[in-house]
């Protein structure tokens, strides 16, 4: 982002009396507002979609496909038809609590995209303590959702609040824990530094460096996806138990505010996945001298926006992962979920640690065998899924249907 | 511990599976039936034949009995005749056959006696109209007659209509 100011400033004359300072912070505002419009939003409400859609096709549906080109104008409809909609506020409810608890929900999802890069340069603030201040800032959501629950004077909205803080402060300590284990190869806490510390290549990936990191990347998905109130981990809001936990007493504007969270914090995992263990936006070191050798202004955005494909793409299967799996697990009790945390994501996650820290002890430089040995593992066990997806679909007997558009 | 042990290898497996099979019905054909944009086969051939859609009656085998208006149990048929006094035998002609779908229950009850199969229900149903007299059938067009079908003495058993089934035809035929 910096680079990105000190060329407006170089290039107009009139920002050059301005204090750099200032400059930097416009631009940082005005790319924070951008990204929120032209890219979370869309993005959130898009995934609101594709989820539908692909939740239809794993049902044997068709899903939503009437409003414009296969229903992709969804979403649009639905937000409009959201704002459209009365705002009520119970009486019984706490009044200010209650208009306040969606902005700070969606307050906490959305500074946490701050720190979250793009590309090397496509980022609002590359802080120095990136990853811990998303970790930090995220809590902020609980503190939302708890305050929705409490204020809306509703047992269901209470109990879904409840539930929410019990399982998010828990899963606080695994996700850390393998947060820790990267920062621990890094030997930094920015974002972008983790990033720089991969390379393009999957054995250049953190989740290859060593045999502790896919206990690591595992332990982080499934922490992430309770933190997100994810299926199976949707306890909060379980509709058949809770109406719609935290969420039940709002509508209109304020429940949109809810469920754009949901959707957007599905791309803020995604991200944090891909950017922690799965090289983030590293592209191969001689397509970028030859996208940058181009000159002009292609040389100057077509690396990036390679890497900002290369990084969406990446999230975009995560994404995909995550639809996916709350299409095939059913909830789990609440029981089993803190027996989840507590004895088996907590204890690995203290393992995979003291495991890496050993690691780059004896191995300093990494092994380079196990990191491919590592990557041959991954693309065995992916080949033999694909080998169950087959042997699934000929079981079935039914003729094969690839074409998505129905 | 082992248990411990199991929980593990339990749920990697079966979260596994369990993906394996979501995963290949995005192989599978919906079986949504999305009527009524897109469907198939023609509607009329995915009705099943003894759908109870509109009543019809097939004038030409028409005996002008009274039986299915004497059955209708809400009175939604009406049927008038009289005694043509311009032809040479008067014999009794039909001048009014008129059933009221939007009435009709739908249970079958005049198709029962029915002697020739002529009144019986077809495949259509879609007739949605602003004005619910719309939906009153007239089988005998207004200000003209029909003249019931007599059934030929001996051959009772081989007549009917063409367009009579098979299990019309039999029926007929026991009556």
């Amino acid at each position: 982002m910096q680079k990105l100011a000190d060329l407006l400033i170089q290039k107009i004359p009139a920002l050059q009396p301005v204090p750099v300072d200032f400059v930097y912070l416009g631009v940082q505002v005005v790319f924070a507002l951008v990204m929120l419009m032209a890219f979370v939003a869309p993005f959130a409400g898009i995934v609101s979609w594709v989820e539908r859609r692909i939740a239809a096709r794993m049902m044997d549906r068709v899903g939503p496909n009437r409003v414009g080109p296969q229903g992709f104008f969804q979403w649009i409809a639905d937000g409009i038809k959201s704002i459209l909609k009365e705002d009520i506020i119970p009486t019984a409810a706490d009044p200010i609590l209650f208009r306040l608890a969606p902005y700070l929900v969606f307050a906490g999802m959305f500074a946490a995209f701050v720190t979250i890069p793009f590309s090397s340069g496509l980022i609002i603030a590359d802080l120095n303590v990136g990853i811990f201040y998303l970790i930090a800032v995220t809590s902020i959501v609980v503190v939302g959702i708890l305050m929705a629950g409490w204020a809306s004077n509703n047992k269901y909205s209470l109990l879904g609040g409840m539930r929410s803080a019990a399982q998010i402060v828990s899963y606080e300590i695994p996700a850390g824990l393998a947060i820790l284990v990267v920062v621990f190869l890094t030997g930094s806490l920015s974002i972008q530094d983790i990033i720089k510390g991969q390379g393009a290549y999957p054995w250049q990936w953190y989740l290859f460096d060593n045999p502790f990191m896919p206990v690591a990347f595992l332990s982080l998905f499934i922490s992430s996806l309770a933190e997100g109130n994810r299926t199976p981990f949707d306890i909060p809001e379980a509709e058949s138990e809770l109406v719609s936990g935290y969420s039940t007493e709002y509508s209109g504007m304020r429940f949109v505010f809810f469920y754009f969270e949901e959707w957007a914090n599905l791309y803020l995992i995604a991200a944090v996945g891909t950017a922690l263990f799965l090289g983030g936006w590293q592209i191969p070191p001689e397509v970028k001298t030859w996208a940058s050798a181009l000159g002009g202004v292609v040389g100057f955005t077509l690396p990036h926006a390679l890497e900002f494909a290369t990084f969406f793409l990446k999230s975009a299967v995560i994404v995909f992962i995550i639809i996916w799996i709350r299409w095939t697990l059913p909830r789990i009790r609440v029981d089993q979920l803190m027996s989840l945390c507590w004895k088996y994501l907590t204890p690995f996650g203290f393992a995979a640690s003291l495991g890496v820290a050993v690691w780059m002890v004896v191995f300093p430089q990494g092994v380079m065998s196990v990191r491919y040995a590592l990557c041959a593992g991954a693309a065995t066990i992916v080949l033999y899924f694909f080998y169950r997806v087959a042997y699934q679909v000929w079981y079935s007997r039914q003729p094969i249907h690839v074409n998505p558009f129905v | 511990m082992s248990e411990y042990l199991k929980n593990i290898v339990e749920t990697a497996t079966s979260v596994f599976e369990g993906m394996s099979i979501t995963f290949s019905h995005l192989f599978r054909k919906p079986v949504t039936i999305q009527y009524p944009d897109k469907t198939e086969r023609p509607l009329t051939e995915m009705i099943p034949d003894r759908f109870r859609g509109f009543l019809k009656v097939d004038m030409e085998i028409c005996t002008a009995c009274l039986a299915c208006m004497n059955d209708c149990p809400i009175d939604c048929i009406i049927i008038k005749t009289k005694k043509d006094e311009t032809s040479a035998t008067k014999e009794r002609v039909l001048t009014q056959f008129d059933i009221d779908e939007a009435k009709c229950m739908y249970c079958g009850l005049c198709t029962e006696p029915c002697p020739t199969g002529a009144i019986h229900f077809t495949k259509e149903f879609e007739r949605a109209t602003e004005d619910i007299n719309d939906l009153v059938f007239k089988f005998v067009p207004e200000g003209q007659v029909i003249v019931p079908y007599k059934a030929p003495k001996k051959e009772a058993a081989s007549g009917g209509g063409g367009a009579l089934d098979e299990a019309e035809a039999e029926e007929t035929a026991d009556a």
